[in-house]
């Protein structure tokens, strides 16, 4: 991984990036919200304080998904009616040394690791019903939920800018095969993230938070 | 971040870390235990359902008593369970109505901050250990498939949430009604539960109450079970299928040691004569000259042969070792009776009668006969004809039950464990399908 060094030009902390493409960090020390432009960091907000946090996913936990390493970058959180969850943006180390980025979703301890996927057009939301099927990557997918999220706030490095949202709707999706897969409604355009159901012990989490009491 | 990462399923903990708040309520303190993920919290002393999310405004009661149902496992208990530390935070009582009849079941919440929820059912002393599933299962008719495996329909029912003590990550609402419906291949239960348009799939298994007792280092002993739960394993199942197994086995190399005797007897003609017997005579016993019983100790069959119409006569033989005098002495009738009647022609009985002495020393042997018969039935001609190694059936007949009643008796045991299992279903009628082997 390389980590471009830049100043915080809220605080002039050095702002260490863990993944090359990131697009938008939060500097660990004055918690202003940074966008990467051409030449430098533009200070674009400042993260209000996050919810008191139950996930034992922290930036920094290294994990495996599918023999691929990852480490953990950067976090959106959103609250919806029974609580909230993370989708944690993960940086997957292949053994061609090229990185992408994904998501694991930390949902009451449900975890799901998608990655984005480009696919012919999706269904417009108001189009998508509990039940349907839709089939990608040859295999069919059941809608189980549709989630209307308040977007809570940001922690770290993501792969693009996500600072300024308010709500969203997501799509959950999964199969007979424990696949499971995400229609993100945030923006205009629908984005398609595809994966799987991963058991907490699968993940073989390392650098995990420690719980007071829990150790 | 800490260096030393911390290990889930590690060392049992230390002192469980809790927040302690007041209930609005009643004033009676509340221990928060899962950090920040209760959605909702029932106070322990009031019962008021309390939202988490929202200050712990009170939302509703529950009227029952406390002392009511008192939690088997009590809420803060920890222990180790599947490889990992987890604490009992919530309590709650489920009971749904068939025939005009109450079933109440009991449900404890467990929580792990690493491996998130889990709980454990009790109903009559039956537990079973329950997880949300990950991959979607599939209900079709009369069955459901999840992940390649077929669980059959048990029940549906409508369940109500009766009672509940401590935290919970959803919305508890008293007497909320959920659609149950449990699918089972024991040892495991598929359960789908529907609130309007959502439904939450749980996979069960049936697990000991000693177990848990032992994990959660309970006081006392679990309490013993009652009846046949839904996806209690049969254990019968498996020695039933076992013991036809063996069966299979002992019956072949029975058939064959059966089919080698058939081919191998030698079926060695040693003695025959022809004699004729009258009751009014005087001395009625006699022996035979001589013979000799060659080879190996084999069966020798003594058949009797006699010429008889609507007559009978009844043989004591003795097979007498020259050398030894050792006898082995049995008695024979041999009747035949026909006639004509209204229904037709009739017989009844046999002119010919065969006995078969099962192993036989080698060696030189006569007959001792003594005949019987009624003194004006006349003139008796029968004959007697000794051979040895002749094939044997009837020993191969009672070892072949003996080695199906065990079988039978397995089947028959298991199919009743069957039997009361399914009584509770809705599907009473699939026990033929499935029930035995």
């Amino acid at each position: 991984m390389s980590q471009p060094a830049a100043l915080c030009p809220s605080c002039r902390a050095p702002i260490v990036f863990r993944w090359s493409s990131s697009v938008q960090t939060t500097c660990s020390h004055c918690k202003s919200i940074l966008i990467r432009t051409d030449v430098n960091l533009e200070r674009v907000g400042v993260v209000s304080d996050l919810p008191p946090d139950s996930s034992p996913i922290q930036i920094g936990t290294s994990g495996t998904y599918e023999n691929r390493a990852f480490t953990v970058a950067g976090r959106i959180i959103y609250d919806y009616d029974e609580g909230s969850w993370n989708e944690w943006h993960i940086v997957l180390n292949t053994a061609s040394s090229a990185v992408g980025s994904a998501w694991l979703s930390d949902a009451q301890s449900q975890y799901a690791v998608t990655l984005a996927v480009r696919a012919a057009p999706l269904p417009a939301l108001a189009a998508v019903q509990l039940g349907d099927r839709f089939t990608w990557s040859k295999t069919e997918f059941v809608v189980t939920a549709i989630t209307e999220a308040r977007y809570r706030g940001v922690e770290g490095e993501l792969p693009f800018q996500y600072w300024d949202k308010q709500e969203a709707t997501f799509v959950d999706l999964r199969s007979t095969g424990g696949d499971f897969a995400t229609l993100d409604y945030s923006d205009a355009e629908p984005l398609l993230y595809l994966g799987k159901m991963v058991d907490f012990d699968a993940l073989r989490l390392k650098n995990l938070r420690a719980f007071e009491g829990w150790s | 971040m800490s260096a030393a990462p911390p290990n889930p399923g590690g060392t049992p903990p230390s002192e469980p870390q809790v927040q302690t708040l007041a209930c609005p309520s009643c004033g009676a303190p509340l221990t928060v235990r899962s950090m920040g993920r209760a959605v909702t919290i029932v106070c322990g002393h009031c019962h008021s359902v309390l939202d988490a999310k929202d200050q712990l405004s009170v939302l509703e009661r529950f009227a029952a008593a406390t002392s009511k149902d008192t939690p088997l496992i009590p809420l803060g208990s920890r222990g180790k369970w599947r490889g990992a530390v987890y604490e009992a935070i919530g309590f709650q009582v489920r009971s749904m109505e068939a025939d005009g009849i109450v079933y109440s079941w009991r449900e404890y919440l467990l929580f792990s901050p690493y491996k998130g929820y889990r709980y454990l059912t009790e109903y009559n002393g039956h537990w079973n250990d329950c997880s949300v599933v990950t991959a979607l299962p599939e209900a079709q008719g009369t069955s459901a498939k999840y992940l390649g495996k077929t669980y059959k329909h048990f029940q549906t029912c409508t369940a109500r949430t009766t009672f509940a003590l401590g935290e919970f990550p959803w919305q508890v609402k008293v007497d909320d009604a959920i659609r149950v419906t449990d699918y089972v291949a024991p040892p495991y239960v598929l359960s789908s539960e529907t609130t309007g348009s959502e439904t939450t799939w749980t996979l069960g298994e049936y697990v000991h109450g000693a177990d848990i007792w032992k994990a959660f280092g309970l006081p006392g002993a679990a309490p013993k079970p009652v009846g046949v739960y839904e996806n209690q394993p049969s254990g019968l199942r498996d020695s039933a299928s076992r013991i036809w197994i063996a069966f299979l086995g002992l019956a072949t190399a029975l058939f064959v040691i059966f089919t080698l005797n058939q081919i191998f007897s030698q079926q060695e003609r040693v003695f025959q004569e022809y004699y004729r017997f009258s009751a009014s005579g005087t001395e009625a016993s006699f022996v035979t000259p001589e013979f000799e019983l060659k080879g190996r100790t084999s069966s020798v069959e003594v058949r009797t042969d006699a010429d008889l119409s609507n007559q009978w006569i009844y043989l004591n033989y003795a097979l007498i070792d020259e050398d030894t005098g050792q006898a082995y002495d049995f008695g024979r009738e041999v009747s035949y009776y026909t006639g004509v009647d209204s229904d037709g022609r009739w017989t009844e009985g046999s002119r010919h009668d065969s006995a078969v002495l099962p192993s036989i020393p080698p060696g030189r042997y006569y007959l001792r006969i003594e005949p019987e018969s009624d003194a004006n039935l006349g003139l008796l001609g029968y004959t007697v004809t000794v051979t040895r190694d002749v094939p044997v059936t009837e020993i191969y007949l009672l070892a072949f039950a003996a080695l199906l009643l065990p079988a039978l008796l397995f089947s028959w045991r298991s199919h009743n464990f069957e039997q009361m299992r399914w009584a509770e279903s809705d599907q009473p009628k699939s026990i033929g399908g499935g029930g035995d082997e």
